[in-house]
């Protein structure tokens, strides 16, 4: 290991000495592509964090990708109803690894002002692992760029090897989700005990 | 391009033929497409479930759906003014012109007095409204058609300057919830009203640019002239509203002809279209800007002083009388209507949005068949829909 | 526009056999509404929109209108002879009205821009008679406006030609807008100090796991 200030130093000369591990995040985390996909309101803060006043692009992540092929992060804007949950999920399924999933809003929080819906998922976390979450409804196109931004730190920290790695080099880590179905009465099953428990009630 | 015809049966908007698809009366395989309810062109979360032959499209099903947020159901279960934050939602690029239309219902049904400087406040808060929404939808479409980034940045440019003044007055960019039943929420910032007037004065220099850049362009003509037609009795019978209806050639705007607010102290036109084709929503679209910002120059020189909210409106313990009442205004997108039955409790017993865009798809099929799935996605971005209202 | 009364005068003759009532409204927005009988409803609807006076070529909001069972107390004073003496009293008599469920029109006329008319149509009952006539052979906006009121309250349109759910998915069994609908619950438990969320979590099913 080199010690921070011979490497400072260097630095001044010209010289750049990085591990991998570094070089790898610092390269995953400017460049990363959201899937385009707007679920409701909070989508068009979305948009409007990629068109020219707030211009995302300063942050790497200017490519939407209309394909869930070809992205890296699910930015789920909007309300999840529960007609649309199974194909959240399926979406999330088809995009390779790495992949990060940022909730945009209250309403992919909890289900936000309309949680009391029947057809409204209470929070896209009962069926997805979530990285960041934004309060707001809808947050401002600068709570979106803070979302990023907090999402690259978090890359930075990963670890190549060890406990702490990312999910795509973890061979036993789960990449899909079981892709609720639409039943009678509610979407079966409703949530994923896995990722999600009720809050137990305390009185 | 030749126009196709509309359709390969000869549609009487009467009976509502099914078109047979059995795969004997047309050579080769039909393909199934499911476009949405995550595609780039449908504008969220809509489905549309195509059949093509081909590149043509020989049916259209859209399917709703998978934004439905149970905003009746929420509405009852909560006070009249709770519902007022939920119309926000609905039409998430127009919420001040939605506020005014609930407002409205509810004003009706109360029997409310909107107060002279609050009928002032609201209309020029609906047409910044509607300029901006008319604004970003000419964007949406050209990005449909393939103008990827460009015009829609232009467009989202101007709709910001409108948005900050919005955040200015209250303090929300997109949810304004600004309306209440008899006025407004708060009057006027000061020095608000010139950020306006620069702003409205500024805006047809942006006009004339865009429109220099794209009326004439040889491929915006040949993708939307002649696309998407639809017939003037087709569109009347399917309730089609709003510049979609306007550019069907029927003279129907209901700022003229109910005369709700103080529309009909104002100079303005209606623009109509003659062939009801895309490129004649386009068109109107534009021209509607240019007479809603005729409206604002005449507005923003009369605004009065006075109370913006009618001081015998009750927020707290709000209950009307039994009763029922329909509101409407043109919103940016058509009619959009409350209709409110009260049974006397402080929530409503019944609560109805008339969503604009939900009924302007009704003909999107017909609008559709024969034409090639490009076409389709034209003018379904023609049509201008918003899933937040179109399901609720 | 002429009055209602007039229109269901001549409603009356035109149609024969239909029976049209008037429903009033107390509202300061005095929208009343004719309510004619199911069996004729269809042929209303198309003299409404064919009449040249009228011409209501434009149905612009289809609404459900669930009323379930209710009891109706009314008070009435009734003269009655107690001990002789002849005395006011007042009687509170109980009717149990009838569920049903209920579909109302707006019609305007884009040709001479006057409206709204509002016609209502109501089912036999909310269980085993929901049928009434689709009007949209007679307005094509009604199309995805009636599978609307059929997908959330669960009134058949006969006639219709797409019936189909809209809104909800196809397995769905329920009828979401009808007021004695039940949602499946799945809350989390909100520390707010409102009643209705307390109550709510005591039927939660994560209560019964802690004491
Ligand atoms: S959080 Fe608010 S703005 Fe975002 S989708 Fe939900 S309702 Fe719309």
């Amino acid at each position: 290991m080199i010690e921070e200030g011979l490497k400072n130093e260097l630095a001044k000369q010209g010289v750049v000495l990085t591990t991998l591990q570094e070089l790898y995040n610092w390269g995953r985390g400017n460049s990363v592509w959201p899937l385009s996909f707007g679920l409701a309101c909070c989508a068009i803060e979305m948009m409007a964090a990629s068109m020219a006043k707030w211009d995302i692009a300063r942050f790497g992540s200017e490519v939407f990708r209309p394909s869930p092929r070809q992205a890296d992060l699910m930015i789920v804007a909007g309300t999840v109803t529960k007609k649309m949950a199974p194909q959240v999920v399926r979406l999330y399924n088809q995009m390779p690894e790495p992949k990060y999933v940022i909730a945009m809003g209250a309403c992919a929080i909890s289900g936000g002002p309309f949680k009391q819906g029947y057809n409204v998922l209470k929070g896209i976390d009962r069926l997805l692992p979530v990285d960041i979450h934004i309060p707001g409804c809808p947050p401002r196109p600068e709570a979106l760029l803070h979302a990023l931004i907090t999402l690259q730190k978090k890359i930075e920290t990963q670890a190549l090897t060890g406990p702490n790695r990312p999910r795509h080099l973890d061979a036993a880590a789960p990449s899909e989700f079981p892709v609720p179905e639409f039943g009678e009465h509610d979407i079966v099953p409703a949530m994923n005990p896995r990722l999600w428990k009720p809050t137990p009630v305390v009185r | 391009m030749s126009i196709v015809t509309a359709s390969p049966v000869p549609r009487n908007y009467e009976v509502i033929p099914k078109t047979s698809l059995d795969g004997s009366e047309l050579d080769g395989e039909l393909l199934e497409v499911a476009m949405g309810p995550q595609h780039p062109s449908t504008h969220g979360v809509f489905r549309m479930d195509v059949v093509l032959d081909g590149e043509t499209v020989v049916k259209l099903k859209p399917v709703f759906g998978y934004l439905h947020r149970n905003h009746e159901k929420i509405a009852e279960n909560t006070s009249y003014l709770g519902s007022m934050p939920y119309t926000d939602r609905l039409d998430y690029f127009c919420s001040l012109t939605n506020n005014w239309a609930y407002a409205l219902a509810v004003e009706r049904l109360a029997g409310l007095q909107v107060p002279e400087r609050a009928e002032f406040i609201r209309i020029i808060t609906a047409e910044l409204t509607r300029l901006q929404n008319h604004t970003s939808v000419c964007g949406f479409l050209l990005q449909d058609m393939g103008a990827l980034g460009t015009p829609l940045m232009y467009a989202f440019r101007e709709r910001e300057k409108i948005l900050d003044l919005f955040e200015a007055l209250t303090g929300a960019r997109m949810m304004c919830n600004y309306m209440r039943f008899g006025g407004c929420r708060c009057d006027l910032p000061p020095g608000w009203l010139d950020r306006v007037r620069k702003i409205v004065d500024d805006f047809p220099r942006f006009l004339d640019s865009y429109e220099a850049l794209l009326n004439t362009n040889e491929i915006l003509l040949a993708r939307t002239q002649g696309v998407g037609r639809l017939p003037r009795a087709l569109a009347i019978s399917a309730g089609i509203t709003g510049p979609m209806l306007r550019a069907c050639g029927v003279d129907y705007d209901i700022r003229k002809v109910d005369h709700y607010g103080i529309y009909d102290r104002f100079e303005f036109r209606i623009p109509l279209g003659e062939h009801g084709d895309v490129y004649d929503r386009y068109m109107i679209r534009l021209l509607e800007i240019r007479e809603s910002l005729k409206i604002l120059q005449q507005a923003l020189k009369a605004v009065p002083g006075g109370p913006v909210i009618d001081p015998k409106a009750k927020l707290r313990g709000f209950r009307p009388k039994a009763g029922e009442a329909y509101g409407r205004i043109e919103g940016p997108k058509g009619e959009l209507g409350f209709y409110l039955i009260s049974d006397g409790s402080p929530n409503p017993y019944r609560y109805r949005v008339r969503p604009p865009s939900l009924i302007n798809l009704t003909i999107l099929e017909d609008m559709c068949l024969g034409q090639s799935v490009a076409d389709a996605v034209v003018t379904l971005g023609s049509v201008d829909i918003v899933l937040g209202e179109v399901d609720r | 526009m002429e009055s209602l009364e007039q229109i269901k005068i001549r409603l009356e003759a035109a149609v024969p056999g239909a029976q049209v009532e008037i429903l009033s409204n107390d509202s300061p927005s005095a929208q009343r509404s004719l309510l004619p009988d199911r069996a004729h409803a269809f042929a209303v609807a198309r003299f409404l929109r064919d009449d040249p006076q009228l011409c209501l070529d434009y149905c612009s909001n289809v609404t459900g209108v669930d009323w379930p069972e209710m009891e109706i107390s009314l008070k009435v004073k009734v003269k009655k002879v107690i001990e002789g003496v002849e005395k006011e009293v007042e009687e509170v008599t109980k009717t149990l009205r009838p569920g049903f469920l209920e579909v109302v029109y707006h019609l305007y006329s884009m040709a001479m821009k006057h409206g709204p008319l509002i016609l209502r149509v109501r089912t036999g009952n909310r269980h085993d008679q929901v049928q009434m006539p689709s009007f949209t052979p007679v307005w094509r906006s009604c199309e995805f406006q009636e599978r609307e009121v059929y997908d959330l309250f669960g009134v058949v349109f006969d006639g219709h030609p797409d019936l189909r759910r809209i809104l909800m998915w196809d397995e769905f069994k329920d009828h979401p807008m009808r007021k004695d609908y039940c949602e499946p619950d799945d809350y989390e438990y909100e520390p707010t100090p409102h009643d209705d969320v307390l109550e709510k979590a005591k039927r939660h099913p994560s209560a019964e796991v802690t004491p």
